[in-house]
């Protein structure tokens, strides 16, 4: 038995929708890439679905995954009181997806810290720069599972610290 | 053509026809002001970049990042417990409230339900917090702006709070009172004396904020109509906290996710009209008022007796007495901290209602003792993302309330 709000996304966008899963009374709903803004906008515009308020947009590395990474976006409804996470995967080699500043203008923020952390750009961003790290910062992206977790730099350059690794 | 000629072709006028000279005309540009990072007013350390027209903001654009601690890596090199003092330096003048809505959200991914009583102590503390913090925002606001006697008042009262907090964990501001699944001690008997104390002492005290200002000309000068953001703008922004209620949208996680022991109190949530300074200033008095009554209200419902931690023993903590006396205890406390429980693989997002606005904590879990990606929803930062929209057409005076407005700590924007 899937969710209702799952069930509307699945009957509007046959192709695009992946799988639902609700844990812990988060509905997490994925969809495919080409269909992410147009499942946005209808999440957005729908009477019955409302989603007009934007939470938080996030991303997590699965380097072992053949689609490395994994854009976040989660939205709640300030009248219909209900939430939902919308989730689309993205491969390393074509590190795009759709910007949705144009639904949600708070995703601006969002969508720079998710490019600043994790190296994902955003298609039809107005100003998509760098937001926490410095401008000309060239070390990578920091929060990827291959950049290094802890001290880089003088530290590495004490022999017995690599040795023990 | 060398600068001596381009002078004199200039102003060189034909005797003959003085009319027909002309007179170089004034150069208009833009202004760019860089606005910080130093700034008294940025509340951390912020810069914002300012186009200017006159003195009229024509586009801000933030630059931030300074304090830039990289909180959410760090997650992931430490067990979920160990987590707890890091949210603490979030929002560093309201740890509490941080180290709450943490807790809420891996409480949320074990499915660990919090005794009773550990509830209201919870709940009583946030608000305590929350009293810290409009105090705390409010004399800095009225400080930015040029009213500063309130900051004396607010300041004196929130010490006494500051002080209480010292008596209850032995930290004024990076608390860690919380604990997953409960709280790290009870309150003594002195403790519970002294709130009572302060809720007798603190509303005449706000009256008294509220004297300095509601007649102020400057004041409301600089308040009234500053900063307006409409409703459907602030929440298309994703605004949260007294920010969005003060454009007159009801959105309080504390009525609409019901956590704590709020579902048992019976308290109001304060919404504004105008989406200006003013009302988000109205809001967050109000919302002091508020507090009162809901910590009234959980000092006389609160059960006399109880735990106050969730007896979960594969994730919650021993007492502490026993972890001193008892060697199982001990092993638990030292098992717990060091390689952490095995939480189940899945994802959860938790809000929580924060003095500033939703403080939310998304938290990726593939097993094991620590978190394999925590995102934390920090409002300030996304107040921020607004702030280009809500300063445009004002003074660049006007830039500070905006800052004061939001309630932004970098620390929190930054992460």
């Amino acid at each position: 038995m899937m969710h209702p709000i799952a069930e509307r996304i699945q009957a509007e966008f046959p192709e695009g929708f992946v799988k639902a899963v609700e844990w812990r009374g988060d509905l997490a709903v994925t969809v495919s890439r080409p269909a992410l803004h147009s499942v946005a906008q209808f999440l957005h515009d729908d009477p019955r679905m409302d989603f007009d308020y934007i939470v938080h947009v996030s991303s997590v590395d699965w380097p072992d995954d053949e689609e490395r990474f994994e854009v976040v976006w989660e939205f709640s409804s300030i009248r219909k009181r209900h939430r939902i996470r919308l989730k689309t995967r993205v491969p390393e080699s074509d590190c795009v997806v759709d910007s949705l500043t144009d639904i949600w203008k708070g995703a601006n923020f969002m969508e720079r810290e998710v490019y600043d952390m994790m190296g994902i750009r955003f298609r039809n961003h107005p100003d998509l720069r760098r937001i926490l790290m410095p401008d000309d910062y060239d070390e990578g992206y920091p929060l990827r599972k291959d950049f290094p977790l802890r001290g880089k730099g003088w530290r590495d350059t004490f022999e017995f610290l690599n040795e023990r690794a | 053509m060398k600068l001596e000629d381009q002078r004199t072709t200039v102003y060189k006028v034909d005797p003959e026809h003085p009319e027909s000279a002309t007179l170089p005309t004034l150069r208009t540009e833009e202004l760019l002001l860089n606005m910080g990072p130093q700034h008294p007013s940025t509340h951390g350390v912020l810069k914002v970049v300012l186009e200017l027209e006159g003195e009229r903001l024509v586009k801000s654009t933030p630059v931030m990042g300074f304090l830039h601690r990289g909180v959410e890596k760090l997650a992931e090199d430490g067990t979920y417990h160990q987590f707890i003092p890091h949210t603490d330096r979030l929002d560093y003048v309201c740890a509490m409230y941080n180290n709450f809505a943490y807790c809420r959200a891996v409480e949320k991914l074990m499915n660990v339900t919090v005794p009773e009583r550990a509830e209201y102590l919870r709940t009583i503390v946030a608000e305590v917090q929350r009293i810290i913090g409009h105090q705390f925002w409010l004399g800095t606001q009225a400080l930015d702006i040029g009213a500063m006697t309130v900051f004396f008042y607010t300041f004196r009262d929130r010490e006494i709070l500051l002080d209480w907090f010292d008596e209850l964990c032995g930290a004024r501001l990076t608390t860690s009172w919380y604990r997953i699944g409960g709280v790290e001690r009870d309150f003594t008997p002195s403790l519970l004396s002294k709130l009572r104390a302060f809720l007798d002492y603190f509303p005449p005290k706000i009256d008294e904020y509220v004297v300095f200002l509601e007649k102020n000309r400057i004041w409301l000068a600089r308040t009234k109509g500053v900063a307006v953001i409409s409703a459907e703008d602030a929440v298309n922004f994703g605004l949260s906290g007294p920010t969005l209620r003060g454009s007159g949208v009801d959105y309080d996680l504390r009525k609409y996710e019901a956590y704590g022991a709020y579902p048992k109190c019976e308290f109001s949530v304060p919404v504004g009209k105008n989406g200006d300074t003013y009302d988000r200033y109205w809001i967050r008095v109000q919302e002091m008022y508020e507090s009162v009554k809901i910590i009234r209200q959980c000092l006389e419902q609160m059960p006399a007796e109880g735990s106050i931690m969730a007896d979960v023993p594969s994730v919650t903590l021993p007492p502490k007495e026993r972890v001193f006396t008892n060697l199982d205890s001990m092993i638990q406390q030292f098992k717990l901290f060091s390689q952490g429980f095995d939480a189940p693989p899945g994802e959860i997002y938790c809000g929580t209602e924060a003095h500033k606005g939703e403080l939310g904590f998304y938290i990726v879990s593939t097993g094991g003792g620590k978190p394999y990606r925590l995102k934390i929803r920090a409002p300030s930062f996304i107040h921020m993302g607004a702030f280009d929209f809500m300063s445009r057409g004002y003074m660049i005076a006007d830039a500070v309330t905006i800052f004061g407005t939001y309630d932004i700590v970098m620390g929190e924007c930054d992460r």
